[in-house]
C-alpha cells in the first residue's frame, strides 16, 4: 500500500498543535506570574548538550516502556493506572534476585529481566481478576495496589538491604560488574563520555513487538476489537473475560521491564533514591503518541527532552523547573482538543477535494415524475 | 400559480398553508462518495410524507441534516415557511422535529425512564411527573412502554416503540422515521400505522423512510424517492403501484420468495433438546422447554413479536449465554458448554439482530470488519498471524457480489448505510459456507433488490444442505422461505404451522397469543 502522505501530514499535525497550544498557554502562565517569558524559552529551547542528549535518550527508553505498558490496556478500554507499582515492586524483585549473584554474568540479566516480567505481571493480574471475578474497576484497584506496592517494597527493603560504608541511604546489594548491561559509549560521534543504556534495545524489540503483535497476530485483532466494542467481541468469539485478564498480566509484565535500564545501567541496586512516577508519565506519554509504537517513541523524546532541558530553569531563568510539569500538563489536555480539530479540518479537505472531482464530471440526470 | 415565490410564506400569503419542510439543494459529501446532491423535498402539513430509494441512496443523510445533525455543504432548510438554520438537534427539536433514527440511541446502562428524561429534564423533571407523562403517552398510543426497565433487557422492538416515545415526550411536530417498522412484526405495523393517521389528524407531520413498498403506499399521503443521493421523482401513491416504485427506485422488479421444492433431509443439524433459560433478574422463564430439530437443506422459521425469547435462544445457540438446563446438539456434538468461537469455527454462521452491537466494529475498516467472527479461519489467518492480504481480497470480493456500495474496503464500517452494513454481514457469514445458519432478520434494511439476491442465496445455501433457523419479523420472508414455522410465544415454541397453507391472520392470531389453546396445524 503506498504511503498517503496527507493522511501522515495530518497526523503529525495534531500534537505539533498541542505543543503549540502548551507553549502559548505556559506564556500566559509566565506573564501572569510575573516571570521571564523570553529567557524561560530560551533555556527550553537551547540545542542540548551532548552529554543531555545522552540523557534524553536514557529517559526516553524508560518513558516508553511505560508508556508502552499504559497502551496494551488503553486499546482494551483498561485504564492502569497502576504501571507505577507494578515497576516498583518488579525492579525491587528483580534487583534482589540479581544482587544475589545465583547465575553468572549474562545469564544473571536474563533471569532477572524474567523475574521482573513476572513480578510485575502477577501485580498487574490481582487487578484483573478482580474486575473479571467482582467487577472491580480496575481504576480503583490499580490506584490501591500502587500505595500496597509502595509501602510493600519499603518494608521488603528494610530486610533485604545492605548497609552502604558512608551513606544512610538503604539499597539492595549492588551488582558487581560482571551482571551490569554495558552502556554504548558514542564519544567519537557526540563528543561526551556518558554512556547510552544498553537496554535501549529492549525497549526498542518491545516497541517493535507491540506493533507487531497488535496488528498482524489474531491475539492483537481480538484485543483490538474487544477495546472497540465489547459486544461484537463477545459475538466474535472472544473470550472477554481471559481477553480482560491476559491483557493486564501482558501490561503488567512490560511495566515490570520499566525500571530495569536503570537497574541495569545506571543504579546496579534498588534503593530508597530510586526514580518514582515513571508509571503516570507512562500515561501522559501514550496520550500524547496515540497508543501508537512511533507515536510514543517521539512523544517519550519530548518527554525526555523537557525533563533535562529544565533543569537549567532555576540557574539560568530563576525560575522553578517545576514548570516543565505545567507544560506537559497542558500538552496532554491540549493533544485531546488538537486531534478532534484536525479530524475535522481533514474531513473537510476530503469534501472540498470530493467536490472538486464531482464538477468535473457531469450532472446527475434528474427526471421529475409530477402525477 | 406561484411561478415568482419567493419563499413559501408568500404561498401562505397566497391563501394556502406553508409547507410544513421544504428542502432545497441539499448537498452533503462524504469522503469518497457524494450522500446527497442537490436534493429537492417538499413536505405538506398535517401529511404522511415517505421516502424511498435504495441502500446507500443517501435517505438517512438526508434526514440527519434535517435534524441538524450534520450540517449541509450546500442547501436551505425551510420550516413551516421560515428558512432556519438547524446547528444541533437541540435546535431541531426547538423548531418542532423529532426524529428516531435507523440505529437507535439508547443507553443500555439506564432505564426507559431515564432514557426518556435525558436531556429534556426541564419539561417534566425526571420523577413522577415524567413517569406519569410517560404512562400517559404510551397509552394513547399502545406503544406499551413500561418506564422501569433497564434498556439492556429489551428487545428492539421495545426499543423502537420507546424511541418514538421519546420525539413524542419531547412534544415534535414533526416526526422523522428511520425504517421505523423494519423491527415490527404486522400487527404491530398496522398498529404503528394507526397512530401515524392519529397524529396525522392532529396536525402534526410525518416523514418515514422504508423500504417495504407495500406499506408505503397504504399509508402515505406522498412519496419521495431518492436515487444515488438526488430526488429522481415526487410521486402520488394513487398512481403507482408496488412494482412501479420498485423500478422508479432501483430500475428493478420487486422480488417475492418462492418455496422450491423441498430439500429436507432427515440428517438432524441442530437440535435442541428441553432449552430453559431463566433470568437474573426475575425467576420468569425466558425460555421455557424448547424442542427444536433442524435437518441439513431444512429451514425453520420462527414468528414471534419482538421479545418473546428470539434473541435469547439464539444467544444459547451461539454460546452467548448458557441455558439453565436442556442441551444444545450440533450434528451430533454436544456444543452447550462450548464457547462462540468453538461454536464459529465448527461451522455455525451468525447473523445478528443488532448489527451494531453484534455485527460490526463501527471504527474498523471493512476489511476487519469482514474477519470479526471469522478471526480464527482461512483466508484470514495464517497460523496465528493475521493475512491481511488476504482478507482484503475476500472483502472486495463481498463487496463486489453483494453490491456493498462503498468507495473503498479501507473506510469504516459506521461510514457505511445501514442496508450496505447488513449486506457486508450477510455477505461475511455465508462465504465462510456455513453448515447451521442463525439468521435474525437477513434481509432486514436492506432494499427490495439486495433482498432477492439474499434470499436466492440461502436458498441456494440449503440446497447444498445448509441448516437454518431463520427469525424474522417479515412474514413473506418466513413464508416463502421457510420449511417448517414455529411460533414464539413467551418463550415458548407455541405452535407448529405449514408454510405452504397458513395464512398470515392466522400466524399473526397466534403471534399475539389471541388463539385460543396451542392448536397445532397438520
Ligand atoms: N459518516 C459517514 N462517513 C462517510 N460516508 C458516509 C457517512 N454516512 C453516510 N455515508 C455514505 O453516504 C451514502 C448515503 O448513506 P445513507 O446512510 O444516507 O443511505 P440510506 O439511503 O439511508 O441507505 P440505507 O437504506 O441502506 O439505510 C452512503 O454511500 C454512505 O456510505
Ligand atoms: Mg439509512
Amino acid at each position: 500500500m503506498k504511503l498517503d502522505v496527507r493522511r501522515v501530514g495530518l497526523g503529525l499535525a495534531a500534537p505539533a498543535l498541542a505543543v503549540v497550544v502548551a507553549l502559548l498557554l505556559t506564556s500566559l502562565i509566565l506573564v501572569a506570574a510575573g516571570d521571564p517569558v523570553v529567557a524561560v524559552w530560551q533555556v527550553l529551547f537551547k540545542a542540548p548538550l551532548p552529554r543531555q542528549v545522552v540523557a534524553i535518550i536514557n529517559e526516553a527508553s524508560v518513558l516508553y516502556l511505560s508508556a508502552v505498558a499504559v497502551a496494551i490496556g488503553f486499546k482494551m478500554n483498561l485504564f492502569n493506572i497502576g504501571v507505577d507499582g507494578q515497576y516498583r515492586i518488579a525492579s525491587f524483585m528483580a534487583a534482589v534476585f540479581a544482587g544475589a549473584h545465583f547465575l553468572p554474568g549474562w545469564l544473571n540479566i536474563i533471569v532477572s529481566l524474567i523475574v521482573a516480567m513476572a513480578t510485575g505481571a502477577i501485580w498487574a493480574a490481582i487487578a484483573g481478576v478482580l474486575k473479571v471475578a467482582r467487577g472491580v474497576s480496575e481504576v480503583i484497584s490499580t490506584i490501591m495496589l500502587n500505595y500496597i506496592a509502595t509501602y510493600f517494597v519499603a518494608y521488603l527493603l528494610k530486610g533485604a538491604a545492605v548497609k552502604i560504608e558512608g551513606s544512610n541511604a538503604t539499597s539492595t546489594r549492588i551488582l558487581t560488574e560482571d551482571s551490569r548491561v554495558p552502556g554504548i559509549n558514542l564519544e567519537g560521534l557526540l563528543g561526551t563520555g556518558r554512556e547510552i543504556y544498553g537496554l535501549v534495545f529492549l525497549s526498542i524489540a518491545v516497541g517493535i513487538l507491540f506493533w507487531f503483535v497488535l496488528n498482524k497476530t489474531r491475539f492483537g485483532f481480538d484485543l483490538r476489537a474487544t477495546g472497540q466494542s465489547e459486544t461484537a467481541a463477545v459475538a466474535s468469539g472472544v473470550n472477554v473475560k481471559r481477553m480482560v485478564v491476559v491483557s493486564m498480566v501482558l501490561s503488567g509484565a512490560i511495566a515490570g521491564l520499566v525500571g530495569m535500564p536503570l537497574l541495569f545501567g545506571q543504579d546496579f541496586a534498588y534503593g530508597d533514591t530510586v526514580q518514582t512516577g515513571l508509571g503516570f508519565a507512562g500515561i501522559s506519554v501514550a496520550l500524547l503518541g496515540r497508543n501508537h509504537p512511533v507515536g510514543m517513541a517521539v512523544s517519550a523524546l519530548v518527554w525526555g527532552y523537557l525533563n533535562q532541558l529544565s533543569n537549567g530553569l532555576q540557574i539560568s531563568a530563576g525560575v522553578s523547573d517545576r514548570l516543565v510539569l505545567i507544560i506537559q500538563g497542558i500538552i496532554v489536555l491540549s493533544v485531546v482538543i488538537a486531534y478532534e480539530l484536525v479530524r475535522r479540518a481533514g474531513l473537510r479537505m476530503e469534501q472540498r477535494r470530493v467536490a472538486r472531482e464531482l464538477e468535473a464530471r457531469p450532472a446527475p440526470v434528474v427526471e421529475e415524475v409530477h402525477p | 400559480m406561484a411561478t415568482a415565490v419567493e419563499s413559501a410564506a408568500a404561498a401562505a400569503g397566497a391563501g394556502e398553508e406553508p409547507l410544513a419542510v421544504q428542502l432545497k439543494g441539499i448537498t452533503k459529501r462524504f469522503p469518497g462518495v457524494v450522500a446527497n446532491s442537490d436534493i429537492a423535498l417538499d413536505v405538506r402539513k398535517g401529511t404522511i410524507h415517505a421516502i424511498v430509494g435504495e441502500n446507500g441512496a443517501g435517505k438517512s443523510t438526508l434526514m440527519k441534516i434535517l435534524y441538524g445533525v450534520q450540517p449541509p455543504d450546500e442547501g436551505t432548510i425551510t420550516i413551516n415557511g421560515t428558512q432556519v438554520e438547524l446547528k444541533s438537534p437541540t435546535e431541531a427539536i426547538r423548531a418542532g422535529i423529532g426524529m428516531v433514527f435507523q440505529h437507535f440511541m439508547l443507553a443500555e446502562n439506564l432505564t426507559v425512564l431515564e432514557n426518556v428524561v435525558l436531556g429534556a429534564e426541564k419539561l417534566h423533571g425526571i420523577g413522577d411527573a415524567a413517569r406519569a407523562k410517560i404512562r400517559e403517552i404510551s397509552t394513547e398510543y399502545g406503544l406499551r412502554v413500561e418506564p422501569d426497565v433497564l434498556v439492556s433487557e429489551i428487545g428492539v422492538g421495545d426499543r423502537q416503540r420507546i424511541e418514538i416515545l421519546k420525539v413524542l415526550y419531547r412534544g415534535a411536530k414533526i416526526l422523522i422515521l428511520d425504517e421505523p417498522t423494519a423491527v415490527l412484526v404486522p400487527q404491530e405495523v398496522n398498529e404503528l400505522f394507526e397512530h401515524l393517521r392519529e397524529l396525522k389528524t392532529e396536525g402534526l407531520t410525518v416523514i418515514f423512510i422504508s423500504h417495504k413498498l407495500d406499506e408505503v403506499l397504504s399509508v402515505a399521503d406522498d412519496i419521495t424517492v431518492i436515487r444515488r443521493g438526488t430526488t429522481v421523482a415526487a410521486v402520488d401513491p394513487k398512481d403507482v403501484t408496488a412494482r412501479q416504485l420498485a423500478e422508479l427506485m432501483v430500475g428493478s422488479e420487486l422480488p417475492s420468495p418462492q418455496t422450491e421444492e423441498s430439500t429436507v433431509t432427515d440428517e438432524p443439524r441442530l437440535t435442541l433438546d428441553g432449552i430453559d433459560l431463566v433470568g437474573q433478574a426475575s425467576a420468569r422463564k425466558i425460555l421455557d422447554g424448547i424442542d427444536l430439530v433442524i435437518h441439513a437443506g431444512e429451514i425453520v422459521g420462527i414468528a414471534g413479536v419482538e421479545g418473546n425469547g428470539q434473541a435469547e435462544l439464539v444467544e444459547v445457540v451461539m454460546g452467548m449465554r448458557r441455558p439453565t438446563s436442556g442441551r444444545v446438539l450440533l450434528g451430533e456434538t454436544d456444543i452447550t458448554e462450548a464457547g462462540v468461537r468453538e461454536i464459529r469455527e465448527a461451522g455455525v454462521g451468525y447473523i445478528p439482530e443488532d448489527r451494531h452491537r453484534h455485527g460490526l466494529l463501527l471504527e474498523a475498516p471493512l476489511w476487519e470488519n469482514m474477519m470479526l467472527g471469522h478471526q480464527t479461519e482461512p483466508p484470514n489467518v495464517k497460523g496465528p498471524l493475521i493475512d491481511a492480504r488476504a482478507a482484503k481480497a475476500d472483502t472486495a470480493r463481498v463487496v463486489e457480489q453483494f453490491d456493498v456500495r462503498t468507495p473503498s474496503i479501507l473506510v469504516t464500517a459506521g461510514s457505511l448505510s445501514g442496508g450496505n452494513q447488513q449486506k457486508l454481514i450477510v455477505g461475511r457469514e455465508m462465504s465462510h459456507a456455513p453448515r447451521v445458519l442463525l439468521a435474525a432478520h437477513p434481509t432486514r434494511g436492506v432494499d427490495v433488490g439486495a433482498q432477492a439476491a439474499i434470499w436466492d442465496l440461502i436458498k441456494a445455501a440449503r440446497r447444498d444442505g445448509m441448516g437454518v433457523l431463520l427469525i424474522s419479523a417479515d412474514l413473506e420472508e418466513l413464508v416463502g422461505l421457510s420449511d417448517t414455522i414455529w411460533v414464539i410465544l413467551r418463550g415458548r415454541l407455541s405452535g407448529e404451522f405449514d408454510p405452504n397453507v397458513v395464512t398470515r391472520e392466522e400466524l399473526g392470531a397466534a403471534m399475539t397469543g389471541a388463539t385460543t389453546g396451542e392448536e397445532e396445524q397438520r
